[in-house]
């Protein structure tokens, strides 16, 4: 149905794809998968009228395309969902607005007024198909993160849409929230919907999709019906190097306890949590999504209000009412949303790193030491491998994959003794999400305690030597990595007893 | 998601206009000045003459001063409006510390001081405690503390030999030095100092870097363990005390304390900071670029005048100059 042939696009310094020739067909799922910085979003960005000064040609049905604006793209039918939701959301708008943006910018012909009540039926008549129960008064700044991701495939599907483009839509969603979504791309399937789905987990690709593209540095380096494919030949291909083990090895050995914490509630989620971290240990906190991880991190950290309960490091009681606090008693925190809450778009890579550790670079009168932090910084882009042209590069121009190094490289910097890492690999390619385990291996091995919060469960059985299973803001359980499996993690984190 | 490598520039055939406009924005402030000076010094030459340069710089000193103020504010992402009326304050307190109670310099000082202490203060704890929005909180307080100058001063402007309300005169007299500080060249030393302390402040200190850090991503700083509302408290004290300090140089230079005298610098500060926002390129608030932003409105103001544009037409001629420069600077910037 839609042929792209030998699209080619450049940025200053990088051409970003070449030559690519990819094809979809109606009522068909298509996963599209590659490392950061592969040309995946920038190829469906393409597709969908955002980047207008490629070269190449575009053909629906036979019939050459002008795709040069999101105009064109949406005359043809094609519908992108972006990963990064807020970005698409008008936060002061009602559900109902946002599902019907596109209707109340180019649907109105003449008519002037809006026809409040037609409005928020049609939107909810979109839910209802989508089997979503949101009200469409409420205000999308009220929502969780997958339900505006709900909102934004309504919006796509409200719309004539012959293409839909997902781009990693199953990151911030939980195992049911999922398998919603994926009943809800089959539903689309059955309508002829060609569906273009990006994502980074494996296994989903192979139990939705029917083709598999994969993208390497910007070409297209295969595309294979899924079930003439394996899953260690796409990681092959992405990497364009096999894949050994995926976890590092380690050889655990733990010390004295270096965090206690007893009893601590949070106002709103967090009931009665008693964890212990031991030098040199990596704890997990499993859970689903919006079970109450990302709620016990922030507890923990300060960043929320304890309302009971005590925390004590290296067996003195500590009052943590800060992250200013947690910071100074040697705990950090490597938040989930990495871009919103660990970056400063507009400062350099130098200070994004130093932010935390600049003490550490400061004389007298607390004059910076602009040598020394260009070179711990500098070391620390070495260590991690981050790419960017220098230093000083504002870190708004580094790819996603990069940022999220400099948000990691910064706590590293900080030299902490206890690292909370929530969700670290979210949103992280394969080749990146190895490095990112070899770093908390390499923290571990150093005796810093680390706490591993993430509803990947794969990763949590992978990385950790003991388990707290979270539900309902509640560590339901505890257990030792090597004597349980995922199957078990997740029968507690669905609320099994 | 593969966010691919630098994707601000968007089209390659036109990259020479764009870099055209990328240096646009770094020097388009300075190329409007020298504009400026060019149009102001053929029109009369005795524009660029030693003697009117440094009529400029006295003229701007005071806005400086303040726009300073407002610039740190701007640093943490805040705004803070109520310097005019702190200004006002600070000039209404100093004379009537003179000529009312007939105290010396010292205690004139202190008092404009303490005043900005405790508006920033305010300011802070609305803001921080309060939550309420930067702008609205100082917005309020211009009105507050405006109404408060007013009423300290009873409406009236405090001169030296006022007649007081029992009939009698004032007796005190202010200070020779302090008379000092709002001439040449001491008033000019005073705006040099104010720009250079805060931008050594800014740019080469760790608790500058925070500030900017704050006005970045708020939420990335506070889980940095940066003490954000520490810092927050510090850049309105600040504020409020550069204002105060314009206000006393504004005491200073006109020996009298009228009402709302500090008000008109409000808007012209304002402009300031945010014209030095593109000086060079910074992309953020500084104090040298606030301090071309300064120097720009100045050079306006003063040429405007030694080329006889009637005052009532002067603030159109004003705002279309600001208009100009600032569309150079932001033209096709995103």
């Amino acid at each position: 149905m839609i042929e792209m042939r030998n699209i080619s696009i450049d940025f200053p310094g990088v051409a970003a794809l070449k030559n690519v020739n990819f094809h979809v067909e109606k009522g068909t799922i298509h996963a599209l998968i590659g490392a950061n910085g592969a040309g995946k979003s920038t190829l469906m960005k393409v597709l969908s009228g955002a980047y207008g000064h490629y070269r190449g040609e575009i053909y629906f049905h036979g019939e050459q395309a002008a795709i040069r604006s999101p105009k064109d793209a949406k005359q043809f039918g094609v519908q992108m969902v972006y990963q990064e939701v807020d970005t698409a959301l008008i936060p002061h708008l009602t559900v109902g607005e946002n599902i019907m943006l596109e209707q109340m910018i180019h649907g109105m012909g003449r008519k002037q007024l809006i026809h409040w009540k037609q409005l928020h039926k049609q939107a909810a008549d979109v839910l209802a198909n989508l089997n979503v129960a949101i009200s469409t008064h409420k205000r999308v700044d009220e929502l969780t993160l997958a339900e505006k991701q709900m909102v934004l495939i309504a919006r796509a599907i409200s719309d004539q849409c012959s293409c839909l483009i997902l781009d990693e839509p199953t990151a911030p969603l939980s195992q049911t929230e999922t398998e919603e979504l994926f009943r809800l791309i089959r539903l689309l399937k059955k309508k002829e919907v060609a569906i273009i789905f990006i994502s980074h987990r494996l296994p989903e690709l192979f139990a939705i999709c029917e083709e598999i593209a994969v993208m390497r540095n910007g070409e297209l380096v295969m595309k294979e019906k899924t079930a003439l494919t394996s899953p260690d030949d796409v990681i092959e291909q992405m990497l364009g190097k096999t894949l050994d083990e995926q976890y590092p090895s380690r050889q655990p050995s733990t010390g004295e306890t270096i965090l206690e914490v007893k009893n601590l509630s949070d106002d709103h989620m967090v009931k009665n949590l008693n964890i212990e971290v031991r030098k040199g240990e990596i704890i997990g906190i499993a859970g689903l999504v919006g079970a109450g991880k990302t709620e016990i991190c922030q507890a923990l950290f300060g960043a929320s209000l304890q309302t009971s309960g005590a925390i004590f490091i290296r067996g003195q009681k500590v009052n943590i009412a800060s992250p200013t606090d947690a910071v100074r008693h040697g705990m950090v925190l490597v938040p989930e949303e990495r871009r919103k809450e660990g970056m400063i778009i507009s400062e350099s890579v130098a200070t994004n790193l130093t932010v935390s550790a600049m003490s550490r670079f400061s004389k007298l009168f607390s004059f910076i030491d602009f040598k020394k932090e260009k070179r711990a910084a500098e070391d620390m882009i070495q260590r991690l491998g981050i790419v960017t042209p220098s230093a000083e590069a504002k870190v708004a121009n580094l790819s996603g994959g990069n940022q999220q190094k400099v948000v990691i490289g910064k706590w590293l910097l900080g030299e902490a003794d206890i690292y909370i890492f929530d969700e670290p690999t979210k949103g992280v390619d394969i080749g990146a999400k190895r490095e990112i385990f070899g770093l908390i291996t390499e923290l571990a091995k150093q005796g810093k305690g680390v706490i591993y919060a993430s509803s990947e469960l794969a990763d949590i059985v992978g990385m950790t030597d003991r388990v707290y299973v979270v539900y309902d803001g509640e560590a339901v359980k505890e257990v030792p990595t090597s004597s349980t499996s995922e199957a078990e993690i997740l029968y507690y984190s669905t609320g099994g007893k | 998601m593969a966010t691919e490598q630098i994707v601000t520039v968007k089209k390659q055939p036109v990259k020479e206009s764009f870099q055209l406009f990328s240096w646009f924005y770094k020097y388009g402030t300075l190329l409007t000045i020298g504009l400026l000076i060019a149009v102001f010094t053929w029109a009369n030459p005795a524009f660029i003459e030693g003697e009117n340069i440094i009529n400029i710089l006295r003229s701007i000193s005071i806005v400086t001063i303040i726009a300073i103020g407002v610039t740190i504010s701007l640093a943490i992402n805040g705004f803070d409006l109520s310097v005019g009326s702190t200004a006002s304050l600070a000039n209404a307190l100093v004379i009537s510390m003179f000529v009312w109670y007939s105290q010396n310099l010292f205690v004139a000082l202190i008092a404009a001081l303490a005043a900005a202490i405790a508006v920033g203060a305010i300011n802070a704890l609305l803001i921080v405690k309060f939550k309420i929005p930067d702008m609205l909180t100082t917005l309020a307080m211009m009105f507050i503390i405006q109404g408060a100058a007013l009423t300290y001063t009873k409406g009236a402007t405090i001169t030296q030999n006022m007649v007081m309300p029992d009939g009698s005169f004032a007796a005190g007299t202010i200070s020779p030095i302090f008379e000092k500080i709002g001439q040449v060249p001491w008033i000019i030393f005073v705006m040099v100092a104010a720009v250079v302390l805060v931008h050594i402040f800014l740019s080469y200190t760790k608790h500058g870097r925070y500030m900017y850090i704050i006005g970045g991503n708020q939420e990335a700083a506070r889980l940095s363990g940066i003490p954000v509302n520490k810092y927050k408290v510090i850049a309105y004290l600040l504020s409020a005390v550069c204002a105060a300090v314009g206000g006393t140089v504004l005491a200073a230079r006109l020996m009298t304390a009228e009402i709302n005298a500090g008000s008109p610098y409000l808007m012209d500060a304002v402009a300031a900071a945010f014209i030095g926002f593109a000086v060079f390129g910074a992309g953020k608030p500084n104090a040298i670029g606030t301090f071309i932003g300064a120097v720009l409105i100045g050079i306006l103001q003063n040429g405007l005048v030694m080329m006889s544009v009637p005052y009532y037409a002067m603030d159109i001629v004003k705002g279309a100059v600001l208009a100009f420069a600032l569309g150079l600077t932001y033209y096709k910037q995103k």
